[in-house]
């Protein structure tokens, strides 16, 4: 059994809280059962399906912590989980920044949960496969792809008297599509709350387009180019720069929020003023858990308001040393934009490169966070409002912080996660001036 | 490679409760000590066998693990975490109907076993009606019952982690009280207990043991606002505890004083070398962009090798099967016909399961097949691929190369990568003399930045230390340096190779692969090496 229904969930915790003799014990179950399928070749090449469920419990004596988990569930094994806790905080040295519990919360449900994902069967997975590789096979393309859903819950408890449970489910689908003489490559990305939304014979026909279109690249010169981002191009390396929002690090002088003779940039102009960037567990199409890996609500804020940064993650540590708030972590990002769509911001462009997907992003120098990666999977010359030709990947170095400085248009968020973002994201196509490419690459 | 993954483990410091479900259940210090007993899990793979081949599979193997961690984590002088973590089960592999069929469970009863095996072959059977080709599997002898070890002499899971801490809190002062103003430092400690049956009639139990000791020393300019880090010069490794003991034997020093490591490291003196280098990087001067010949230090050039040539050449990756994620490869199978002049005649790469102290050593692999030694890349030309047994047969061998690997008894084993190493120069030279013979480079120690594209041609290096070399002298460290690469024309750069004097590895637990992700711990050799003409970027930017 790996689902257990608000009531079950609170009797399993409310058991290891009571067994615990520990100063304070906090308590995490959750489960989930999950099902794939993976196609490569234009054949189905693995689909399986995997149903578990795991106990945290942390406890702590003074300020030695000790954590262990187990995915048994009968009274021995509920006991035996909190004992092995118990002797590890015992064996761990004390930790000066120890933070207790957090205190009994009244979290709002956010809509983490869809029926109609949560009904996904083997079948209808073989369909999409099926859907995915049919319109490729006989047609000189050749479709890889993997759908990956799931179902399950997340409830919290702590001795403290606190209790948060919540369902939910997961859907993310992509698919590559080449050409079978290997010169062109497409995809495709959906990653959704509602399994219903879903179809994959019309979402197949982008990475089908993508790929023909993209089969007689040119080469341009690397160099500064206006580009316009497709939402799942930006959202690598947007997320990727959120993980960097870190107080700490900033107050410590260590991040590119850091301010030149200490402190950080918190209420400062960093971004063009028509950045806005939020967080908001609720939102009806990006919901994500109403509380953070520590159980600290989350709350609907600005973390980028007018190009200015408003919020900077603060761990409960820091903020009472800081004398700060400490609020939950944001699990989504909501960048505002506009009404367009990407090909209404081709429409108005008179030269520039439209980027499918970006790829491989690492971080090159945290000082200005600046990022490098390749363009993938279709990137298209653009002139007098339309795609003109098909051009060769780039490798750029750029840094998201210069990015968002450069903004020329932004059209409209459609949400991004999965492979492409490590957080729920609402995101934009985004058209910004001198992107900066730096060398080509003769990958398709 | 799956930074993110260990990004997020870190991440487990700041009271976080939730182990992340990769590494298993956490449990108490003393239960990383205990083992399975093998004729326990050989009644257990019998009953999977036996369950299967009722089932109608022709063939099936059985993987019993069980998969324990230890991390200790450190900032200053604080422990911030000690995590315990214990994965068991059983995973399960059956062919019938011609189509593979997949099914891991935790409970290692007879009857969990049974049910298991029954599913992997239910699943194989509904597979097999949409599959077009019938699985072809090269024959691995019948080992009969066997056994293989980590050759280790201190068992890390036996050291207290009250020595451990210390260790680390010893290394973090030193750091500190040579110029450092933060330093993170943890350990992190493998032992994978596997047991492999098959219905080839083997029975094979290994002890695989690894480590990994990495550290960040920062250092911090409050006026300027800059920060510099220098991450350790440690390697992931497949030994035991002795890897920190420091011997004298293993050091490396370059020809302008900068220490290395070997097959033994001392983590304390390099944190002192840490803090020292990150502040003289804060003053270092920038580079300007341009050509230059590279002196690469293995401490370097391992992330290189297993960018551009471990990843291309393996075999699923050349046929497409990791298209939608990892990527294709331009190694294509008419380049091994053609003899590709992949590198220049002094590039010999070889494959490797076999090298002691590396992080891919183990004495069979997850499908059975006893490790080996085999060449990739001969006088610069390719010849061969990495292939697992039902791979084999489209490169027309008769036999695996015996790469596979499964990071977890619930994951289904596939090809990963062996350790794949630059062979040493056959000729005599030391690293001075690769050095004497350049009028405008750069020497590179330390692996850092790292972004390649999807089929291998086009890669970005960066590095932790940089020296310029003016006219064969190297003369001073420079800052903000990033090559650029394209795969052939850099290993065809390559003028001149260290003899095996020089020879070490570098490793990471992180190479990822596989829907859903696998991560895989592979290690690559070499000596240091010259690659001449290389496209140098400066990496400066200014965000105003």
């Amino acid at each position: 059994m790996s689902i257990f229904t608000e009531q079950e969930a609170r009797a399993i915790l409310d058991k290891v809280i009571k067994l615990s003799k520990a100063d304070e014990c906090t308590a995490t179950l959750s489960g989930a059962e999950s099902g794939n399928i993976r196609f490569a070749l234009n054949n189905v090449t693995t689909s399986g399906s995997v149903s578990n469920a795991s106990l945290g419990v942390q406890v702590a004596f003074g300020k030695r912590v000790g954590t262990a988990s187990i995915n048994e569930f009968d009274d021995a094994s509920l006991e035996r989980v909190v004992r092995r806790a118990e002797d590890l905080a015992r064996l761990a040295p004390e930790n000066p920044e120890f933070v207790p519990a957090i205190d009994k919360q009244a979290y709002k449900p956010s809509a983490t949960y869809s029926e109609s994902t949560a009904a996904v069967t083997p079948e209808f997975r073989a369909q999409v496969a099926a859907d995915s590789i049919q319109p490729c096979r006989g047609h000189g393309l050749v479709a890889a792809g993997f759908l990956e859903d799931g179902h399950g819950f997340v409830a919290i408890a702590n001795s403290n008297g606190n209790f948060g449970y919540q369902k939910t489910t997961s859907f993310d689908y992509t698919c590559t599509v080449r050409t079978e003489d290997g010169r062109g490559s497409g995809w495709v990305g959906r990653n959704l709350k509602d399994a219903a939304d879903f179809r994959a014979d019309q979402d197949i026909r982008t990475a089908i387009r993508k790929a023909t279109d993209s089969a007689e690249a040119k080469a341009l010169e690397p160099g500064k180019y206006t580009v316009i981002l497709e939402p799942a191009a930006a959202a690598g390396l947007i997320s990727f720069m959120m993980n960097f929002f870190d107080a700490r690090s900033a107050d410590e002088g260590r991040s590119f929020l850091s301010k030149k003779g200490g402190g950080n940039k918190l209420g400062e102009l960093v971004y063009d003023p028509r950045v806005n960037l939020f967080a908001d567990p609720w939102h009806p199409e990006a919901p994500v858990l109403p509380w953070d890996g520590e159980g600290l609500p989350r709350e609907r804020m600005p973390i980028i308001e007018g190009g200015k940064v408003m919020n900077l993650d603060y761990s409960r540590f820091w903020a009472k040393k800081q004398g700060k708030r400490a609020v939950g972590s944001p699990g989504n990002l909501l960048m505002a934009g506009g009404t367009k769509s990407t090909a209404d911001l081709v429409r108005g462009t008179r030269k520039g490169i439209l980027v499918t997907r970006t790829w491989y992003i690492r971080m090159v120098d945290p000082q200005t966070v600046l990022l490098t990666g390749l363009t993938r999977d279709g990137t298209f010359y653009i002139e007098d409002g339309q795609i003109k030709h098909p051009v060769k990947n780039f490798r750029f170095n750029e840094s998201p912080v210069i990015m968002l400085n450069n903004i020329e248009e932004l059209g409209k968020p459609v949400r991004v996660a999965g492979d492409e973002s490590s957080f729920v994201m609402m995101i934009p196509p985004m058209k910004l001036r001198d992107f900066t490419f730096t060398s080509l690459s003769d990958a398709v | 490679m799956q930074r993110r993954d260990f990004l997020a483990l870190t991440g487990l410091t700041a009271g976080g409760l939730l182990v992340p479900s990769f590494l298993g259940r956490a449990i108490a210090a003393e239960q990383l000590l205990t083992t399975l007993d093998p004729a326990l899990k050989k009644r257990l793979a019998d009953e999977a066998l036996n369950a299967a081949r009722a089932a109608g599979a022709s063939y099936c193997d059985v993987r019993i693990g069980r998969y324990l961690n230890q991390f200790v984590i450190t900032r200053e002088d604080k422990v911030q975490n000690v995590v315990n973590t214990e994965s068991t089960g059983a995973g399960i592999r059956v062919i019938a109907n011609g189509a593979w069929g997949f099914a891991a469970t935790n409970d290692l009863s007879p009857a969990g076993i049974v049910k298991a095996a029954q599913k992997a072959a239910a699943i194989a059977k509904a597979n097999a009606k949409v599959q077009t080709a019938p699985v072809q599997l090269a024959k691995a002898p019948a080992y009969g019952e066997v056994s293989w070890r980590t050759p280790i002499r201190k068992n890390a899971m036996e050291v207290p982690i009250k020595d451990k801490a210390e260790l680390l809190l010893g290394v973090n002062a030193a750091a500190m009280a040579a110029g450092a103003d933060f330093v993170n430092s943890m350990l992190f400690l493998v032992n994978e207990q596997k047991y492999f049956a098959s219905t080839d009639g083997s029975y094979i139990d290994q002890d695989v043991h690894r480590i990994w000791a990495p550290m960040t020393v920062t250092a911090i300019d409050k006026a300027s606002g800059k920060f510099r880090t220098r991450e350790g010069l440690s390697a992931p490794m497949g030994m035991g505890f002795e890897y920190l003991d420091g011997d004298a034997g293993q050091k490396f020093t370059t020809p302008n004083g900068v220490v290395n490591y070997g097959l033994s490291y001392d983590m304390r003196e390099d944190a002192v070398a840490a803090a020292k280098q990150a502040r003289e990087k804060l003053k270092a001067p920038s580079v300007k962009p341009g050509k230059y010949d590279l002196v690469l230090d293995p401490s370097h050039t391992w992330l290189t090798i297993h960018e551009s040539v471990g990843h291309p050449l393996e075999l699923d990756r050349v046929l497409g099967y990791e298209a939608n994620y990892a990527g294709t490869s331009f190694a294509t199978l008419d380049k091994r016909e053609q003899r590709f002049q992949y590198g220049s005649d002094k590039v010999n790469i070889f494959a490797d399961k076999t090298q002691r102290g590396s992080l891919g050593a183990v004495g069979y692999d997850d499908e059975g097949v006893k490790c080996k030694q085999w060449d990739l890349i001969k006088d610069g030309k390719l010849v061969d691929y990495q292939a697992i047994r039902d791979q084999a047969h489209i490169l027309g061998k008769a036999e695996s190369d015996g790469c596979c690997y499964a990071d977890s008894w619930s994951s289904v084993q596939f090809q990963r990568m062996a350790n794949v190493s630059l062979a040493p120069g056959k000729q005599k030279l030391s690293v001075a003399d690769l050095v004497k013979d350049v009028e405008n480079g750069i020497y590179i120690i330390g692996d850092g930045s790292f972004s390649i594209d999807q089929q291998r041609y086009n890669a970005q290096f960066g590095g932790q230390l940089f020296y310029e070399i003016k006219d064969g002298r190297i003369t001073r460290m420079l800052e903000d340096v990033a090559y650029q690469i394209r795969t052939p024309e850099f290993w065809n750069a390559c003028s001149a190779i260290a003899d095996e004097r020089d020879y070490r590895m570098g490793g990471s637990f992180f190479d990822g692969k596989g829907q859903p992700g696998q991560v895989s711990t592979v290690s690559h050799g070499s000596s240091t090496a010259r690659f001449d003409g290389i496209n140098v970027i400066n990496t400066a930017r200014s965000l105003g």
